[in-house]
């Protein structure tokens, strides 16, 4: 066959389809096979990884109660200027008054106070006192409403609560992200938190640079310990791998309580110490509820998650490579720091992702021992989950996290090479 | 949260079958004693009446967050929650848990008050059915207190490191603390909400908390201050009456309680939104039951909670199982309630967010 | 050889790893400078523990080794100037070529200039020159084993040790290396230490061969010797191909005995290790040694009768497959000449051999 003729059509098979697509047809049941095979598993990522965070990422922005609660006031108000230093005319007023109506009815009114008390406390009792009194008036006959609102509650005489309605009356808002870095939102643009409140940015470094000292404390500790594993008889070492696993097979709370016991004033660390005489009795060591009780606990929670991939790693370490470099005459340390330990860089690298990913996002640990100051990021997610109801900060905060370790992650890989990273 | 899989079973079989299993019902609190209380009191009784199963689930403190995740779901299982009052107006406010008419929905008082008057102020929220009276009051160490020194008598003594050397627990978030910062700085009880509304009175509460900041151990659940207490990790520690009584009490810890200022604050029962007409008026029934004056003077036989009506104080009777008298341990005994504090929930429900952000940023300072 | 011109040796060395099993049993041997001695025996016969302690990486549980006369045994593998290439290979996967041949000059602090000079001329050596900037992993196994060797070479060590260097190799590979193995250590004229299991290395490459054999070595003597005259019946059986008959000695008369083989016919061999009329033994015989055509034997010879059960082709020879004496592996080789003879299965022939072609060994 000629070029010209190849280039003239796709190569075709006997029966004259062309040979693609009879290939294709072929392999479809395989394909088909695989795909009923992973089925379960896809459907399960699906369910329980991909559609939370998806959902999380739309909560992040999502903004829409202020539209739906008060769709005649977000169209009154456009024609507004907040800037003019004056309240909004009647026309706002009477939309205002027909739309809580409506909502007093649904009751929506109490929730879109709680979602605007995010940005301007105060508000929600505003909208909670309103709405009871607003309840039985008619939108014909009490009309007009401005001063009959402000009479009834005098929030509404407040250009501010005005301009704040205004401004977080959009579906999308970038309001959580700048909350989750110490922003905020306000009427004349994106502006500082107050001093006094900023709190989450230095969490967030506090949460990089803790899990930072947790994973190279737990490379401290775990190197020598999966050397003696990876080199140690078959025999010795499995006894000394029960030893590794063991924490796994207690409860994470358990471990964390039984540190509180080790560290604390009147605990064993301290009695021990006292009683050897190091520490004088009114002087005792302050170990717990602390940075240095978070790091200590988390270290040795997450050293496991060190060991198993460094071991897995250096156990396919030939030991030829120390004896060809010793042939050559390198002396012991020369041997360690110039074969050794570069072919035992991928089991760190694999093992300071797992522990730092897993570190970052830690929360029962430092929660218990961590005192204030050893607290995490995820104690405040927590905290906006289940206690201020936040949930738009909360996923914020949760999607920042996320995209802090994405890019870690891109580091170490343009860095070290993910390839690089074994796990066995 | 300690459901068993026979319990989720139930309440999604519950769920499905709606009305044709109106048999069980599934009740949300706090566990530990203050569940087994409402055990005693409420749940058994209930059962042995209507022949209603109760499946008790400890999920109270992520009450709300469940609340709304259940509601957002739609497919709500819980058919009461017991949720403190703050908790409580959040709920409310998100339309999570149904409005109650207490004239309607809760029995009268024995003579015929109607509940409305019967609670009085402790209805706080349209949407609550309160039950019990607590407060977040102060333990010490008795064996620690200094030689020649008065014991501590209340909330200001906790800043007095002076007087009273050592290390001391309280709550990690504002409510309470702040108040008490300022009314030991001199604050009159009728300003200190108002004071608390300014930046400079935020700024003095936090500067007098700051006096005790290094000497203080910060706690998020209650079991912590009592366990600190016990081992005699703090000389003294805020947290719920109910919780000093039973070291004292029921189990002799050298602990004794310095009651002055303590801060009121109220717990007590929601129905969900959502529920089927079924389930709604079954939930309904259970808390006009579980609400009036006798059960809510039982409840105060097995923990030192002050029942929420005026007509159950005269009822209250000796410990279940100890035989003493509970009324000197309540909150509202006349002895322990020279000075208190009611919680101003209005207050907070506006500037909780607000200040807690605050307080967080001033104590990772 | 004297014991003063011994380059290296091991003096009684014995090697227990369990202290309940001698690996290594009395090793006594001792080798010149620019001798290239091969370590042969089968897997667990200890050759390569004996590696290992002249190395330094396993310690003699009792006797001394010495190198260049002194003794080693407490001198650590870093400090013995020993060069070494491994079964694997063992090029470092983290450093390329080049740096893999630097490094036993980096470790011994030379320059810059000097340590680069050498190892373009090490790669030269190998013929690797363009391969400096490649990782092992990038080349075939072959470029890898001549890395190896120019690694082991480059810092001009005066002893090198190979440990089954060619195992992984294909066979055309695994021929052109041994050659060049050859080539270089005589042209720098290095003494060589060679562990192999396989013994057509070992003849082709080895100035002296030790067959190892149950941690003693069973016979040390040069390739030609090893094949044509073992001293044994371990190492007549184990070096090449070789047929075995047993029997028991009738008569010795000098250097050459009478064997009665079990099914009592007789044959001619010469007494190795056999001293008495009676006695039994092991006769081994070369395929390539056994005669058929009765012409070319003595007039006087034994013959045996034999019946041809197979006959295989081999190009440049063939290999007939007898029934002898009750023997139905008994091998014959011919070599493909113009008047080389058939056998056909079935056909029945005698066979014999010269005397002292067929030793009578060790039962």
């Amino acid at each position: 066959m000629t070029d010209a003729s190849q280039n003239a059509g796709p190569m075709l098979a006997a029966d004259g389809t062309p040979l693609k697509q009879s290939l294709a047809r072929s392999l479809r049941r395989q394909k088909l096979r695989a795909l009923l095979l992973i089925a379960p598993l896809l459907l399960f990522v699906l369910f329980s990884f991909i559609i939370p965070i998806a959902s999380m990422l739309f909560r992040s922005v999502e903004n829409g109660i202020v539209e739906k609660t008060l769709p005649l006031t977000v169209v009154a108000l456009e024609t507004w200027d907040e800037k003019s230093g004056e309240l909004p005319d009647e026309a706002v007023y009477d939309a205002f008054v027909r739309d809580m109506i409506v909502a007093v009815s649904e009751k929506k009114h109490t929730r879109l106070g709680s979602r605007l008390n995010y940005e301007e406390p105060g508000i929600s009792s505003l909208f909670r006192k309103t709405g009871r009194k607003i309840r039985k008036w008619d939108p014909e006959a009490d009309a007009p409403f401005k001063e009959k609102l402000i009479d009834a509650e005098k929030g509404w005489g407040d250009v501010e609560n005005w301009r704040v309605i205004k401004t977080h009356s959009r579906n999308v808002t970038p309001g959580y992200f700048l909350a989750a870095v110490d922003l905020r939102l306000t009427p004349d643009g994106v502006a500082a938190q107050p001093e006094e409140k900023q709190i989450l940015v230095k969490l967030f470094g506090r949460t990089l640079f803790m899990s930072l000292i947790i994973t190279g404390s737990c490379i401290l500790l775990a190197y020598p310990v999966s050397y003696l594993l990876a080199t140690l008889p078959m025999r010795v070492s499995n006894l000394l791998m029960i030893l590794v696993l063991l924490p796994f097979w207690t409860s994470l709370l358990v471990r964390t309580s039984a540190w509180k016991v080790m560290l604390q004033q009147q605990g064993v660390i301290n009695e021990t110490l006292v009683w050897l005489g190091l520490v004088a009795d009114d002087a005792r060591l302050v170990i717990i509820n602390n940075q240095i009780g978070t790091i200590v606990a988390m270290t040795h929670i997450l050293l496991p998650f060190m060991i198993l991939p460094m071991y897995s790693v250096m156990q396919t370490i030939p030991q030829s490579y120390t004896r060809a470099a010793k042939s050559m005459g390198a002396t012991n340390w020369t041997t360690f720091w110039r074969i050794y330990f570069p072919q035992s860089i991928p089991g760190i690298g694999a093992g300071s992702i797992l522990v730092f990913i897993l570190a970052i996002g830690y929360y029962i640990t430092p929660e218990i021992v961590g005192g204030t100051k050893g607290v995490f990021i995820s104690n405040r997610i927590a905290y906006h989950i289940s206690s201020s109801l936040n949930w738009g900060l909360a996923a914020a905060l949760g999607t920042i996290l996320l995209a802090v370790v994405m890019l870690l992650y891109w580091c170490y890989d343009k860095i070290v090479g993910i390839d690089n990273v074994k796990l066995g | 949260m300690k459901v068993t899989k026979s319990t989720l079973l139930a309440s999604a079989v519950a769920a499905i079958a709606g009305g044709a299993m109106a048999e069980e019902m599934t009740i949300v609190s706090w566990g530990g004693a203050y569940s087994k209380s409402q055990l005693k009191a409420y749940h058994e009784p209930y059962t042995e009446l209507t022949g209603v199963t109760i499946l008790n689930d400890d999920s109270s403190p992520e009450g709300v967050a469940k609340l709304r995740a259940m509601n957002e779901a739609g497919n709500v299982t819980w058919d009461v929650v017991d949720l403190e009052a703050a908790d409580n107006i959040r709920a409310c406010d998100e339309g999570l848990i149904i409005e109650i008419d207490p004239d309607v929905h809760l029995a009268p008082a024995p003579d015929g008050t109607p509940a409305s008057e019967d609670f009085g102020d402790q209805l706080v929220s349209p949407c609550y059915i309160p039950t019990i009276v607590y407060s977040t009051t102060f333990g010490y160490r008795t064996d620690m207190v200094p030689e020649g020194v008065e014991p501590p008598t209340g909330a200001c003594d906790v800043f007095d490191l002076e007087k009273y050397p050592g290390k001391r627990a309280l709550n990690k978030r504002p409510i309470a603390n702040m108040e008490w910062a300022l009314l030991c700085d001199g604050v009159a009880y009728e300003d200190v909400y108002d004071t608390l509304e300014t930046e400079e009175g935020v700024e003095r509460a936090l500067a007098k908390l700051d006096t005790i900041k290094d000497q203080t151990i910060w706690w998020s659940a209650a079991a912590e201050p009592v366990q600190l207490l016990a081992d005699g990790e703090i000389f003294m520690g805020s947290t719920y009456n109910g919780r000093l009584f039973s070291m004292i009490v029921e189990q002799n810890q050298p602990v004794g309680m310095a009651w002055d200022w303590q801060m009121f604050d109220l717990d007590g029962w929601a129905i969900p939104a959502g529920l089927s007409p079924e389930r709604e008026a079954r939930a309904l029934d259970y808390i006009r039951f579980s609400s009036d004056t006798q059960r809510l003077a039982d409840q105060a036989k097995y923990i030192s909670y002050g029942p929420a009506r005026k007509s159950s104080a005269p009822l209250v009777d000796k410990h279940a199982d100890l035989g003493i008298d509970m009324a000197p341990h309540m909150p509202t005994d006349p002895r322990n309630a020279k000075n208190t504090f009611v919680n101003n929930y209005e207050w907070w429900a506006d500037y909780r967010d607000d200040l807690d952000a605050q307080f967080q940023a001033w104590l990772s300072q | 050889m004297s014991n003063d011109a011994a380059f290296v040796e091991f003096q009684r060395v014995q090697k227990s790893y369990d202290g309940e099993v001698l690996v290594v049993k009395d090793l006594n041997l001792s080798l010149p400078k620019g001798e290239f001695l091969t370590m042969l025996g089968p897997s667990g016969s200890g050759k390569t523990t004996c590696l290992m302690m002249l190395a330094g990486f396993e310690t003699a549980t009792h006797g001394e080794i010495m190198l260049d006369g002194r003794p080693i045994n407490n001198i650590p593998p870093h400090k013995r100037g020993i060069g070494m290439v491994f079964q694997n290979y063992a090029l470092f996967p983290h450093m390329t070529v080049a740096e893999n041949l630097s490094f036993p000059l980096e470790v011994r602090k030379m320059g810059k200039d000097q340590r680069e000079e050498k190892v373009k001329r090490a790669l030269d050596m190998v013929q690797m020159g363009a391969f400096g900037s490649r990782r092992p992993a990038q080349l075939s196994g072959g470029q890898q084993q001549r890395i190896a060797l120019a690694r082991a070479l480059v810092f001009e060590p005066e002893l090198v040790l190979m440990d089954e260097p060619l195992g992984a190799l294909d066979k055309q590979l695994r021929e052109h290396m041994q050659f060049e193995i050859t080539r270089l250590a005589h042209e720098l004229g290095i003494t060589t230490v060679y562990v192999t299991h396989d013994q057509t290395e070992a003849l082709t490459m080895s100035d002296r061969v030790a067959v190892f054999d149950d941690g003693r070595i069973q016979q040390l003597a040069p390739p030609d010797l090893l094949y044509e005259e073992p001293e044994n019946s371990f190492v007549a059986q184990f070096i090449g191909e070789n047929n075995t008959l047993e029997g028991v000695v009738k008569s010795i008369d000098g250097d050459s005995c009478v064997v009665t083989l079990d099914d009592g016919s007789e044959i001619d061999a010469k007494p190795v290790n056999v001293h008495n009329a009676g006695e039994r033994t092991k006769v081994s015989i070369r395929p390539e040694r056994v005669e058929f055509n009765k012409d070319r034997l003595h007039a006087d010879a034994h013959t045996l009768k034999a019946t041809v059960k197979e006959f295989i082709y081999m190009g440049d020879v063939f290999r007939f497959r007898l029934s002898v004496a009750g023997n139905d592996d008994f091998i014959i080789k011919t070599r493909n000449a113009p008047d080389a003879v058939k056998l056909h299965p079935g056909q029945e022939v005698e066979i014999g051999w010269l005397a002292q072609d067929c030793r009578a060994l060790d039962a």
